[in-house]
């Protein structure tokens, strides 16, 4: 039988073994956490509390800001030592609450269970807003969000996304395996707001053991199980709903414009914490992994924990690190140093020694068109990464630079190492900025 | 043989005709003036005036809607070719150039990562920053440089944009492109510039950089109106710095400079580095 799966993509070696059989471990607490306040897409959260306070876990350090904002809370309990700009997984210096463990992790008494079948939809969706919630994939949009559409977009189809395409990274197969009711729980009570018909989990063929779980779990049940053919990026939204659905998403639409709604297996879980227990979304798994470090492991990591501290949990380096990635390596993003913290967003820690990173000099365009059969939304990457070098930006919004995913397919297959996708990523940054500064003057 | 060279001769024939009536009927009037004027314009198109081109500077000077000291480039001499062929009276606009306010090149100025990615100031810009450590330096890149038509920019071997005093015209196609801000245009008749753009705190600016301005205010103490001091930066009042070079010994991070006697000739080529490499 075929799998479905999108058009283009690419194969990458997927490393999970260093990994995938490990079970989840609690990361013990470290010494000292910064949580960023800002984590999501976004508006960022303010502080909310200062320094020489005393906060429970799980209590408010950071509320939120505007709608598609989400609070931030304290990873345990503690004294609040500083709020002041600490080194930030995006690169700069940003605003975090830092946070020194006392040591007894004790909850805040604010936090109540609550019973979901006495919850509205919209209390629901309060409850996920209030536990700060966000797509848990990586690119933390907030998940209330999502959750609340227009009413004019009905969703029919929910499309719970359990492919973890990305290379090395393993945390969300490690939690279908040893938390499908969790993940169960979260998708019958997004299933309740949104009022979705179908329910379909798509995992990843290289998963095969979570598939046959959850076929185990959901027989019986509305929720679909849908193996899918293991290329990369079928993780990412739009090419899992081609997957699933075989319907596009519009250029510049949103999934709920062609009535589907897409969640990490991860965030279905947070949900459940979130609106079954009141907890709001402190701790993730997260893998971390690479041949730099001495034991790859799956640890649950509370949300702002440094990346020293992981390190040390899992036995150390092997050797001073070539590159160090938070996420995985198609899409994630290089730190400078190990002092910056974890974010909900962060699915891993990939740790590559030196000669794993080859970096070759670029070299002109051999018209071989591989980025092209490459690209899973059917862009022409090496056109609009030249016109995006030239600062040509008329010429590339034509030629739908905005509708590029980031996903890096182009640039791998690339045999001359165009930096294609971060020319256009380049390009795309100059487009919204020049339609900011239109839309002020 | 005959019937080709006939019929192609007739072609010609017929088609040189047309042409010649197309041309006297469809004649586009233009002002022999504008012609003129377009002659004595630089003609690198570069807009500093406004107007797209050399063309489009020329046509509405003619037109008489605006003054003739638009053209940084063409300076004091095109102005009076212009004012002569208009026949008006004009003064050029002081002669303003760009510098770049940054000393701290890759040696001097601490690097937070190396950059691999595209050789463009504003991508680098992107990935956390850029590389280096200050919020405010030149990035190093050379998105100036390309931007420059008329070749006054040079990057040094250690990744730092130097502009050229006698090549500059002043068209501010670097000031536009630069991400960072960090040139800036200034009168040409002034030589001491303060190159720092950093505003952050002194402790911090020693950490990661040689020559960055610590905003110590000795400059402003040795000569009180040549300096201001904002946030941590000091600047040159360019009004009234007529004694600023006195304080360039004063300077304990040799942040002043005084470019007639850096650069004597006016060349952007910076003397051989000797100093050693920033320890990271």
């Amino acid at each position: 039988m075929s799998l479905k799966t999108f058009a283009g993509g690419i194969h990458p070696p997927d490393n999970k073994e260093w990994s995938a059989h490990k079970a989840i471990e609690d990361c013990p607490l470290p010494a000292e956490f910064i949580v960023p306040l800002a984590q999501h897409i976004g508006a960022p959260s303010v502080a909310c509390v200062e320094v020489g306070q005393q906060v429970a876990k799980g209590e408010e350090i950071g509320s939120a800001k505007g709608f598609v904002s989400v609070p931030v809370h304290a990873p345990t309990s503690g004294e609040v030592v500083a709020v002041e700009n600490r080194p930030h997984p995006w690169g700069t210096l940003l605003p975090a609450v830092v946070i020194k463990p006392d040591g007894e992790d004790r909850w805040s008494t604010e936090l109540q269970p609550a019973d979901p079948s006495e919850l509205s939809a919209d209390e629901m969706i309060e409850k996920v807003r209030l536990a700060g919630v966000v797509g848990m994939g990586g690119a933390a949009f907030p998940a209330h969000v999502k959750m609340s559409p227009p009413p004019e977009k009905k969703i029919n189809t929910l499309i719970f996304n359990g492919v973890e395409c990305e290379p090395y990274l393993t945390a969300d197969h490690r939690m279908m395996l040893e938390e499908p009711e969790r993940i169960l729980q979260g998708a019958a009570l997004l299933q309740y707001v949104l009022g979705a018909e179908q329910v379909v989990i798509g995992i990843e063929a290289n998963k095969p053991d979570a598939i046959a779980l959850f076929e185990k779990h959901c027989a019986g049940t509305p929720v679909e199980v849908m193996p899918l053919q293991v290329k990369y990026p079928q993780g990412a939204e739009k090419q899992l709903i081609a997957a699933v659905t075989g319907k596009e998403v519009p250029s510049g639409g949103l999934p709920m414009d062609i009535g589907v709604a897409v969640q990490n297996v991860s965030t279905a879980a947070a949900i459940t914490d979130a609106v079954l227990y009141g907890r709001p979304l402190i701790e993730r798994i997260c893998t971390v992994t690479g041949p730099a470090i001495r034991e790859p492991k799956n640890l649950r990591i509370r949300i702002g924990t440094p990346l020293s501290h992981l390190v040390e949990v899992c036995g150390g380096l092997v050797e001073e690190p070539g590159k160090i990635i938070l996420g995985g390596p198609m899409m994630g993003f290089t730190q400078l140093g190990f002092d910056v913290p974890t974010t909900r967003g962060t699915s891993g820690l990939l740790l590559l020694r030196a000669e794993d990173v080859v970096s070759q000099p670029e070299s002109p365009c051999i018209r071989c068109a591989r980025c092209v059969q490459a690209c899973p939304i059917n862009l022409l990457p090496t056109t609009v990464a030249a016109y995006a070098r030239r600062d040509l930006l008329a010429e590339a919004t034509e030629y739908c630079a905005m509708d590029c995913i980031e996903c890096g397919s182009c640039s791998y297959v690339c045999p001359s190492t165009i930096p294609l996708v971060q020319a256009i990523r380049y390009g795309k940054a100059a487009i919204l900025a020049k339609k900011r500064s239109s839309q002020v003057s | 043989m005959l019937a080709a060279i006939l019929s192609l001769g007739c072609i010609g024939l017929i088609a040189a005709v047309a042409l010649g009536f197309a041309a006297k009927k469809f004649a586009v009037e233009v002002d022999p003036r504008e012609l003129a004027a377009l002659e004595v314009l630089p003609g690198a198109n570069c807009g500093a005036c406004g107007f797209p081109g050399c063309g489009g500077y020329a046509k509405a000077l003619v037109a008489g809607s605006i003054d003739l000291n638009q053209c940084p480039p063409g300076g004091a001499d095109t102005v009076a070719k212009l004012a002569n062929i208009l026949g008006v009276e004009a003064s050029a606009a002081a002669r303003e150039i760009a510098v770049v306010l940054c000393q701290g090149d890759n040696r001097k100025a601490q690097v937070k990562y190396h950059y691999l990615g595209l050789e463009d100031c504003t991508a680098a810009q992107r990935i956390a920053d850029g590389p280096k450590v200050c919020p405010g330096g030149c990035v190093g890149l050379g998105s100036c440089l390309r931007a420059c038509p008329f070749d006054a920019i040079e990057m040094t071997a250690d990744g730092l944009a130097v502009i050229s005093r006698e090549k500059c015209t002043g068209c501010r196609k670097c000031v536009a492109v630069c991400p960072r801000k960090v040139i800036r245009m200034t009168p040409y008749e002034s030589v001491v510039h303060v190159l720092c753009n950093s505003h952050d705190k002194g402790a911090l600016v020693r950490k990661y950089c040689q020559v960055g301005c610590i905003g110590c205010n000795i400059c402003k103490k040795t000569i009180p109106d040549a300096y201001k001091i904002e946030n941590f930066l000091a600047e040159v009042v360019y009004e009234q710095d007529a004694e600023a070079a006195e304080a360039i010994s004063k300077c304990p991070t040799k942040c002043i400079l005084d470019f007639s006697v850096a650069y004597p000739d006016g060349s952007a080529q910076l003397p051989a580095v000797t100093d050693k490499p920033h320890a990271a």
